[in-house]
């Protein structure tokens, strides 16, 4: 089951038009990936902190999800100052530590950390079906739209069948194991679930040629036009840009 | 249309599923009249699903003609007009709800009829009101219980205002309590439907005759006279395995004291 933690909330940011924070965290993230200056990776960190911040999401859901990332992380520092080439730091015999990879390591922990945070602050604070709305309205081929949204509402369905077929298996004393037998049947379950999905998926095309379905995307949220809306769009897209030029310029 | 001519008539209908031999419909005839409440008891593997689907042209008959409000119904083009004046809902409600929330599940059939936004979530409100479903309207459809998904599904086929209705097993998997609103709901209908079920009671709680499907074709005549007790035992006999559970004889059991206390 996806679960959407943050989505509900009252914030400006949760009222926000979904396009305009699709569009915000995407400015932001873009500006934000192609930075290389540490002077400047810092004030994108603070903005991202600040949208978070304002969004008053719960901090240990928060941390949870910012679990992951840190693990990832942590292989990048594990490896990246061991393997770079340049100026050595330490030596101890054959293992160098060097000061680029360090540089490196702490450039990509910055810019992940900001990514992270923009996406949660901005799109996490929606539904999948306001983000699917968002994203239909922003003129995405509603094939991608479609398998969005139809991912997000039958994965749920897809688990239950997987989980059911599991231990129906348990049940009968199937016990998993490192032998063929175990392979073999986790490969039965994951054919069986190729089938089934295949099979509810002409089923929902069947119910969805029942209703009228011609191949149109329909959308019902509203989202009435606001001042504010535009504003934190030009606000966020100016600051991005203008932090990008600073960059070009001055260093 | 005459008037002594029925709205669905499927005549000398054949269907064997691509590849097989085997037909699941032969030479089957069926008419459904305006007004007309039938239910359909037959064991499962007869055709009863595969039926309905033919009616909405979701499954193309090797051969018989097939006659919906008078109009002779050849190809997929044919059937578009008619998919919104009869309603099939189907036996599992997830292949049926498939949009992120209710509200948008109920109001997508009278969005493709082309009815503007406005009156398309003014008909979804309706629906879903007449069915005491209100309080779902912004509920995500998959978190929903198997009761309310089935409720929400039915509101998204009584959304599109169909005059026929085709039930295929809304009570499998649902309790007591749902099941009697089902009933509740079905007999304030005023629209014609046939449904298929495994369950007596239910049957014949909404449906006026009750048919069966033996060997490819639909049985009308199967001597099953609802309120007396003796049909059961007709019944039972006439549909011989998938019945000969304890389960059944129970609610059998249960049906006659019923009977007998009345």
């Amino acid at each position: 089951m996806i679960e959407e933690p943050f989505a509900q909330g009252t914030s400006f940011i949760h009222n926000m038009e979904p396009r305009i924070k699709i569009l915000a965290a995407f400015a932001l993230s873009l500006a934000a990936s192609l930075c290389s200056h540490f002077s400047i990776i810092r004030v994108y960190l603070l903005i991202s902190v600040i949208l978070v911040t304002a969004a008053r999401l719960n901090f240990g859901a928060l941390a949870k999800r910012l679990k992951p990332l840190f693990l990832f992380l942590s292989m990048i520092w594990f490896i990246l100052p061991l393997t770079f080439e340049g100026r050595v730091l330490y030596h101890y015999g054959r293992i160098r530590i060097t000061e680029p990879g360090i540089l490196l390591s702490a450039m990509i922990t910055f810019k992940s950390i900001t990514i992270v945070l923009v996406f949660t602050a901005l799109v996490a604070t929606m539904t999948v079906a306001s983000l699917g709305n968002g994203l239909h309205r922003l003129h995405l081929p509603d094939k991608l739209v479609f398998l969005l949204l139809m991912c997000y509402r039958y994965i749920a369905v897809i688990e239950e069948e997987y989980n059911r077929l599991l231990r129906a298996a348990k049940f009968r004393g199937f016990i998993p194991r490192t032998d063929l037998h175990s392979y073999k049947t986790f490969a039965c379950l994951a054919g069986m679930l190729f089938v089934r999905a295949s099979l509810r998926a002409q089923r929902v095309h069947k119910a969805m040629l029942c209703r009228g379905f011609n191949g149109k995307f329909h959308t019902l949220d509203v989202f009435l036009p606001n001042r504010f809306n535009s504003i934190f769009l030009r606000a966020i897209v100016c600051m991005s840009l203008g932090l990008f030029i600073y960059e070009q310029i001055w260093f | 249309m005459a008037e002594n001519t029925g709205i669905i008539r499927l005549e000398d209908i054949s269907y064997s599923y691509p590849g097989t031999d085997s037909k699941v419909l032969d030479h089957l005839n069926l008419e459904i009249f305006q007004g007309d409440r039938i239910g359909m008891i037959a064991p499962n593997g007869t055709g009863k699903t595969t039926l309905l689907h033919t009616i909405m042209g979701l499954c193309k008959p090797d051969g018989g003609t097939i006659t919906i409000f008078g109009n002779a119904l050849k190809n997929e083009k044919d059937f578009l007009p008619v998919r919104s004046k009869i309603g099939l809902l189907f036996q599992d409600s997830d292949d049926q709800l498939f949009c992120p929330t209710v509200m948008e599940d109920v109001a997508f059939g009278p969005l493709n009829l082309g009815f503007s936004h406005g009156q398309a979530v003014d008909m979804a409100k309706k629906t879903l009101e007449s069915l005491g479903m209100s309080a779902f309207e912004q509920s995500i459809t998959h978190r929903l219980s198997g009761g309310q998904k089935r409720l929400v599904a039915l509101a998204a086929v009584l959304a599109m205002n169909p005059r026929v209705l085709l039930l295929d097993e809304p009570t499998a998997g649902l309790d007591n309590t749902v099941k009697e609103r089902l009933i509740h709901i079905l007999n304030q209908l005023d629209i014609s439907y046939l449904v298929i079920s495994h369950e007596f009671d239910f049957v014949s709680a909404v449906t006026d005759k009750i048919y069966s499907m033996e060997n490819g074709r639909v049985l009308t005549n199967a001597g099953i006279n609802i309120h007396h007790h003796d049909h059961v035992r007709k019944h039972s006999t006439l549909i011989s395995t998938e019945y000969s559970l304890p389960g059944f004889f129970l609610e059998v059991q249960q049906h006659k004291k019923k009977a007998l206390k009345k």
